[in-house]
């Protein structure tokens, strides 16, 4: 489980964050959704501890990460998986040994075990056949699964996602979403995902909140989103035509 | 104003230095990135190094010959001169200048395409200090490589003095070597050495300092990489007299 409590982020007189508080639980996928530029990225990155609020606290499981020494915080990491918005696989490895990579810094088992638990990972997004390959070769969603399974490796308590469905097919957005909520229920991992896809709102949205103007300007899940009477929130979610017209029908 | 930006500048890098030198987390994984630099930043650089130290060579020789020839010299001066001039500067100074073209410019463009795709950013969050994974090895690699290219940078000069001496017969092998030979001292080469030991940590810290730091994206880094390497030349020639000034006395 991770709370967050009244963080605040300014960029110069820019007030990206005020006094935002949520809690984030385990075995649910939690999805932080708004309008691009409402400070999404931001938020998450505070969370991961890549960037430093202001004010406020950042508790995993009730340890305030803020107040963690360099040590504690190397410590915490090796918890955490993380799935960037363009993947990020190191491209000088191939795909087995980016998954590889964390089991080879941190892990003391032996290599044959290692590569097992590589392989698992890979088995588990679909990805076995390919993991000779290197990065580049793969299609954007491929890179995506090949990220999720290097981010599985160390069996992390908490798994964080930007925009995984970004410059993706509303197919394969589907199966990254998919991929991401089953693992989530799993393993009971605290799953955060940044997102502005109305797929993986109605899709995967066991808790979401919805930013705007730096706060949390609704907070709910996907069974309740779509008959919510918030304004701004409507806004959002109905800005596309298609949508518009769907809800009108309805 | 230029003053407090060069300070904070060069603060930030005594902070990345700072992250750069510590204990790699992983033994293996350190020496598994450090036999990958060798080979990229050392291995590679070899062809470059005997290619231009050979003509670089060749034309000193022809040069001395036609500019100080006379009839009171001694034939050998040519050889001699030659010798002085590859070891005591080219094969330190300015083959480390010409490395900060290629090896810089690849270090600062490798990282900050790291760090513009969020594999750096990714790095981090799995608990890897990145600094001291990406840019220690480099930095060992570089350091441990330099000492071949100039033992090789030397000998290609002396090969292409010798090849137009012979191709061109201005002079005899046999004045060359009496010349090559005339009073030498080996302090000279550990002088060179030395100074290119200090430009190769020039060149590997100064260019993942300037890839680290990129922000944006694949134009940023080719910007990094530009400044990168005139950053690393200046720095190269100012050492330079330094070292020489401490070296030679
Ligand atoms: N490092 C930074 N420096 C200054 N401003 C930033 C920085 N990062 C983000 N911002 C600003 O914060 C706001 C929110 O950005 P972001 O969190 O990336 O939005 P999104 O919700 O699309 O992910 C933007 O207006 C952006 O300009
Ligand atoms: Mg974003």
């Amino acid at each position: 489980m991770i709370e967050i409590k009244d963080i605040s982020k300014n960029f110069g007189e820019q007030h990206v964050l005020k006094k935002v508080s949520s809690t984030f639980e385990n075995g649910k996928t939690n999805l932080i959704i708004g309008q691009s530029g409402a400070g999404k990225t931001v938020l998450l990155k505070c969370i991961v501890g890549l960037l430093q609020p202001d004010k406020g606290k950042v508790l995993y499981d009730g340890r305030n990460i803020l107040k963690f020494s360099k040590k504690e915080n190397l410590m915490i990491r090796r918890e955490m998986g993380m799935l960037f918005q363009n993947a990020a696989l190191f491209d000088s490895m191939s795909v087995l040994e980016n998954v590889m990579f964390p089991l080879e810094m941190f892990s003391d088992k032996s290599y044959e075990e290692k590569l097992k638990r590589a392989q698992f990972c890979l088995e588990r997004v679909n990805l076995a056949e390919a993991q000779h390959k290197s990065p580049e070769e793969l299609s954007g969603g491929m890179q995506k699964r090949a990220a999720i399974a290097r981010a599985i490796a160390l069996e992390p308590k908490y798994l964080f996602c930007d925009e995984p469905n970004s410059g993706l097919d509303p197919k394969t957005s589907l199966i990254i979403d998919e991929l991401i909520h089953d693992i989530t229920t799993e393993y009971n991992i605290t799953t955060i995902v940044n997102t502005h896809d109305m797929n993986s709102v109605v899709g995967i949205g066991d808790h979401i909140i919805f930013l705007a103007d730096g706060n949390i300007e609704w907070e709910g899940n996907k069974d309740d989103v779509l008959y919510s009477h918030n304004k701004q929130l409507n806004d959002f979610l109905f800005s596309s035509d298609l949508l518009r017209k769907v809800k009108e029908m309805a | 104003m230029i003053i407090t930006k060069s300070i904070s500048t060069f603060g930030k890098y005594l902070m990345l230095m700072h992250r750069v030198f510590a204990r790699p987390e992983s033994i293996k994984m350190f020496f598994r990135q450090f036999m990958r630099e060798l080979y990229k930043l050392g291995v590679d650089s070899i062809p470059i190094v005997l290619l231009i130290s050979f003509f670089i060579g060749a034309v000193i020789c022809i040069q001395m010959k036609l500019n100080i020839e006379s009839a009171w010299m001694p034939k050998f001066v040519v050889g001699y001169a030659t010798r002085e001039i590859l070891i005591l500067e080219f094969s330190s100074s300015m083959m480390c200048l010409i490395l900060s073209g290629k090896v810089g410019s690849n270090i600062t463009s490798e990282i900050g395409t790291m760090r513009v795709t969020q594999q750096i950013d990714a790095l981090e969050i799995m608990g890897v200090n990145s600094a001291n994974f990406l840019i220690f090895p480099k930095v060992t690699a570089l350091i441990f490589m330099i000492p071949i290219l100039v033992i090789f940078s030397i000998a290609a000069g002396i090969a292409g003095s010798y090849a137009i001496g012979m191709f061109t017969g201005i002079m005899t092998p046999e004045d060359l070597t009496t010349g090559l030979q005339y009073e030498f001292s080996q302090w000279y080469i550990w002088c060179s050495i030395i100074k290119s030991l200090f430009f190769a940590f020039i060149i590997s810290s100064v260019a993942s300092f300037y890839g680290y730091n990129v922000e944006g994206g694949s134009i940023e880094v080719g910007k990094a990489s530009t400044n990168s390497v005139v950053s690393c030349s200046a720095l190269i020639l100012f050492a330079d007299i330094v070292l020489t000034q401490l070296l030679m006395q």
